[in-house]
């Protein structure tokens, strides 16, 4: 494997999350837009673009070298009044559909962003035919004379 | 004494043990043997002591330093502290293994111990017995492809040492309480498969399965947010949740298990819903082995491999496919015949859990696909695509609404059947009061999705709170009466209204936190920088030798109107050993902010040295931690429960003709 | 349509789990199998520059080598091996004397990413120096046009500056 600026580390607890590690969080004061709306929108555009060396993280929240360039690239795209769908494009034009945090909607995808819809619906039904079955069903015989006296026995009892 | 070769005999026996555990009790129900059947207890017993035997021998050799041990020369340093001695034995594959095989064994001893009396020698019999069929699974995975107790010749006279990011105490104790979880859902998934080949599932199996599986929701929910916790100090950039595969693979089991617990009360009160609690216990528990195995197969990350031995991977599988194939075979076969014909309104507790079942279950489905549509795609289409943190967060979040709409509202209605009049005369006061809040914090809060995160976890709170002050009849009676019936209130219902109150917490600390600010500043020593309306002032750097690094550290002075606010020593430390430098972040908790602050690289220029500092201003941050807090509280509360504990629910003494009946 | 006995039904319907599990295990299995012979990366990322022409870019060159630009790989009739290097890198150094048995069937031009000039010249005074062509990305954007993610990366140039065939991994014998 080879890595950009670091030496390969292999994280090795189980399930704490593997973030990748971010030695120099601290990156440049200078990167930043002195436009404060600008810099916003471009940490919005940078939030959507996956740190290629990076495990999940945006470029945003990376401190791969890799990112750091990406950064700044989004930062001048985004001072020179681009909109965020061009600079995304940009960036899906180099280095394809993997870049984006966020899939774009398409046939392939369709499983992906219908879930949310499906799988309540799912859900619903099941839940529908479960609540018909029961309602269709006899309901429980009533209680004999035995049962009726025992259960006002049992009554007694809490009450006193 | 502790030697190594004793730790590996010691897994190897119980690896034994585990295999009789897991056969004989079976043996015995077939042939209607009952000291076979009663053995099954003192197995678990024997496997557990086994195997803490082989864990304390690994921990031995990490404490003295043995690195004939390929583990400990790996992973450990003469040099490293104690305390990360000890802890570094679970923060390696190998010794991970074997803690989960260790909890594991536990589990099968503590379900021993408490079913002592209260379970029926037949059920408990099977249950132990699955639990240590899944035990010689794991156990053979660890002597076979992870072995911790290998030897290495000749041996280094100094191990290669541990990460210094994982030299961390939130670290230390973070594995052991998430696998707690994750294995303790094994305890439920044994009691379903038992009920399965049973073939009973009543109120009573219902009653014991409920405390395992908020035991390990405890456990689970206190693991992840120890990890969420972690990587928002130590990671430094003010980010807790990056919805990455490993994370995603500890949210799912608990979305399910949250799921189950819920469920598992519908079962316990009104017998119905048995199918779907048993597949929800199968489901978690596969989820939480999928979980914490396929991560280590290189699938889902590639960057921080595990198992970079793909025999590891393969065993994995096939152990997977053989807990999980079975089990699910097991529901095909045996599930359809159980039935019940319990009937309920639309508008009625039981409905509202139902919904609480359908939307965790959608969210773990969102989650799920989310999780493994990138290589499923890339097998299929060959397409490489990224599914990340905006995908869950514009998902999942409108998801979840409807959800924290109805939780606290569920616990007011009756079982069986609901009036809404009544409903509604309960809900007014939390309606109004959730709108006046609406009101409050509409012109704090930028962005609709935080707003409303922030009204329903509001809302969550207040209907939690209202339906204990009605239970009690809170200022309608004198107080004195009040304080009695809190009293005789049942713990599982100030329990589930505290675990409420604690979802309300966290999702108010998570929906502040989407106002976060942060700014990177230049400072020299001396200068004052105004940010988030505090004045924040380098004061000192100073450089510190540490017990295997050195460090750099800086004091930042935060100040409100002169009035000194926080103390902040943010810190890099320069590990020799590995030629690493990480950056230690400092943080001041305060209850409405977390004043956040990172040291970075310093330029000299001319006569001055200048430092980059990251500074972060997080608005509730801590809650997100207090309400995890505040939620495995009262799950603990609901635990304790006695209800849960009585004995004398149906007493199965065994005789001739009940084995008969088998 | 046949009506179903309702027994029937639920026994389908509880054969749904297994049925869904065991298409992810398989699935899974096949990850694992094909990942142990290497035709099956999930982390590969397809850069989307295959079969198309090389972007536009003109680098200056190491001396005393001459740099390229875009349009010199496209005049070029014969393929052209571009690959990215840096001397901070470890793979590179080891692809290296790889690259320098390659030499002799395929033009090698080179592209020291990120790399100050010094360090380029004790790199490949020690490993030896295979390019025919070198040129200097110092800021790494040419590298961000051609979509590398790290390096080395290698790129097989066809005639007329199409680009062929990407590794973007060290390369080793069998590729």
């Amino acid at each position: 494997m080879k890595r950009f600026f670091s030496l390969k580390i292999i994280f090795i607890i189980a399930l704490l999350t593997l973030t990748p590690f971010s030695l120099f969080a601290v990156d440049d004061p200078e990167e930043m837009l002195p436009n404060p709306k600008e810099e916003a929108r471009a940490e919005a555009i940078g939030a959507q673009l996956r740190c290629l060396v990076c495990q999940n993280e945006s470029i945003e929240d990376s401190s791969a070298g890799l990112a750091r360039d990406l950064r700044k690239i989004v930062r001048e795209h985004v001072a020179r009044g681009e909109t965020n769908q061009q600079i995304i494009e940009w960036m899906v034009r180099r280095y394809g559909a993997f870049i984006r945090l966020q899939p774009t909607f398409s046939l392939s995808t369709f499983l992906l962003w219908s879930m949310p819809f499906l799988a309540p619906l799912i859900g619903c039904c099941a839940a529908y035919f479960f609540y018909r079955t029961r309602k269709n069903l006899p309901p429980p015989a009533p209680l004999t004379q035995d049962e009726k006296d025992h259960l006002n026995t049992l009554i007694k009892d809490t009450e006193s | 004494m502790f030697s190594p070769e004793l730790g590996h005999y010691a897994l190897a026996l119980a690896c034994v043990i585990a295999a009789v555990q897991g056969v004989f009790p079976f043996i015995g129900l077939y042939f209607r043997n009952l000291s076979l059947i009663n053995l099954a207890p003192r197995l678990a017993y024997g496997q557990c002591i086994a195997l803490t035997v082989s864990f304390i021998c690994l921990i031995y050799a990490a404490v003295t330093n043995d690195f004939s041990v390929r583990n400990i020369a790996m992973n450990s340093a003469v040099s490293k502290p104690l305390l990360y001695k000890i802890t570094g034995v679970w923060g390696n594959h190998e010794g991970s293994i074997l803690l989960w095989a260790f909890i594991l064994s536990l589990c099968g001893a503590v379900v021993s111990i408490f079913g002592r009396h209260s379970l029926p020698t037949l059920l408990k019999a099977r249950v132990v017995a699955v639990l240590g069929l899944i035990a010689t699974g794991f156990e053979l995975f660890c002597l076979t492809t992870s072995n911790p107790f290998t030897r290495l010749f000749p041996a280094p006279w100094d191990g290669q040492g541990m990460n210094p990011l994982l030299q961390d105490p939130g670290l230390a104790f973070h594995p052991p309480i998430l696998y707690t979880g994750y294995v303790g859902f094994a305890v439920p998934f044994a009691f379903a498969i038992a009920a399965l080949l049973e073939g009973r599932v009543d109120t009573a199996w219902g009653r014991w399965v409920r405390p395992w599986a908020i035991t390990a929701w405890c456990f689970l929910t206190c693991g992840i947010a120890a990890g969420s916790w972690w990587s928002y100090y130590v990671l430094g950039w003010g980010g807790y949740w990056f919805w990455d595969p490993v994370e995603n693979a500890s949210l799912i089991p608990w979305l399910t298990g949250t799921a189950l617990v819920h469920s598992a009360v519908v079962v316990e009160k009104r017998n119905t819903l048995k199918i779907w609690t048993i597949l929800l216990a199968i489901a978690t528990f596969s989820f939480s082995l999928s979980g914490t195995f396929l991560v280590r197969s290189g699938i889902l990350n590639s960057v921080h491999a595990f198992a970079n031995d793909p025999a590891r991977g393969i065993f994995i599988l096939g152990l997977l496919g053989a807990v999980i194939g079975s089990s699910l075979l097991l529901f095909a076969c045996r599930a359809p015949l159980l039935t019940d014909n319990t009937f309920f309104a639309p508008l009625s507790r039981e409905t509202l859990l139902i919904f609480n079942n359908i939307i965790l279950c959608s969210l773990c489905a969102v989650v799920l696909t989310g999780t493994l549509y990138p290589p499923f795609m890339a097998l299929l289409t060959g397409h490489v695509i990224s599914v990340g943190k905006p995908f869950f967060d514009a998902t999942t979040i409108p998801l979840a609404l409807p959800l924290f709409m109805t939780m606290g509202v569920a616990p007011m209605l009756p079982w069986k059947r609901a009036q809404l009049w009544t409903l509604l005369n309960k809900l007014w006061f939390s309606i109004g009061l959730t709108s006046i809040a609406a009101f409050i914090i509409i012109r704090r809060l930028y962005g609709v999705l935080p707003f409303l995160c922030a009204i329903a976890a509001l809302w969550v709170i207040i209907t939690s709170v209202s339906d204990l002050a009605q239970r009690i009849a809170l200022f309608r009676v004198a107080f004195r009466i009040s304080l009695t019936r809190a009293r005789a209130l049942p713990r599982a219902i100030i329990g589930s209204a505290i675990a409420h109150v604690g979802v309300g917490i966290a999702v108010l600390g998570l929906s502040a936190m989407s106002q976060a600010q942060h700014l990177i500043v230049e400072m020299p020593i001396g200068s004052t920088k105004h940010f988030a309306g505090y004045d924040w002032t380098l004061t000192d750097v100073e450089e510190k030798p540490g017990p295997n690094y050195t460090a750099l550290i800086a004091t930042l002075d935060v100040r409100s109107h002169g009035k000194q606010i926080a103390l902040l020593h943010p810190a890099r430390r320069h590990f020799n050993l590995q030629n690493q430098t990480i950056t230690h972040v400092s943080i001041a908790p305060r209850l409405l902010a977390d004043f956040y602050s990172v040291l970075g690289e310093q330029h000299d220029v001319t006569h001055n040295t200048i430092y980059v500092l990251r500074l972060h201003y997080n608005p509730l941050a801590s809650w997100i931690w207090l309400g995890a807090i505040v939620m495995t509280f009262g799950g603990a509360l609901a635990f304790s429960d006695r209800r849960t504990h009585t004995r004398a629910i149906y007493h199965q003494n065994i005789s001739p003709p009940m084995i008969e009946a088998l | 349509m046949t009506r179903l006995s309702s027994l029937t039904r639920r026994r389908l319907l509880m054969t749904i789990p297994l049925i869904g599990a065991t298409g992810v295990g398989f699935a899974f299995w096949k990850m694992l199998a094909d990942m142990r012979v290497g035709t099956f990366n999930p982390h590969n990322i397809n850069t989307p520059v295959l079969n198309r022409s090389v972007p536009d870019f003109t680098l200056p060159g190491f001396a005393p080598h001459k740099g390229f630009s875009a349009d010199d790989l496209r005049q070029l009739n014969t393929p052209v091996l571009v690959t990215f290097f840096a001397s901070w890198c470890i793979p590179c150094l080891e692809e290296m004397p790889l690259l320098m048995t390659l030499k002799k069937f395929l033009p090698l031009w080179g592209i020291a990413y990120k790399d100050k000039p010094y360090n380029i010249k004790e790199f490949l005074h020690s490993a030896g120096n295979p390019f025919a062509r070198l040129a200097q990305d110092q800021q790494g954007r040419v590298g961000i046009d051609w979509g590398i993610s790290g390096v080395p990366e290698s790129f097989l140039i066809g005639a007329g500056g199409i680009i062929r065939w990407h590794e973007a991994n060290p390369l080793t014998e069998d590729v």
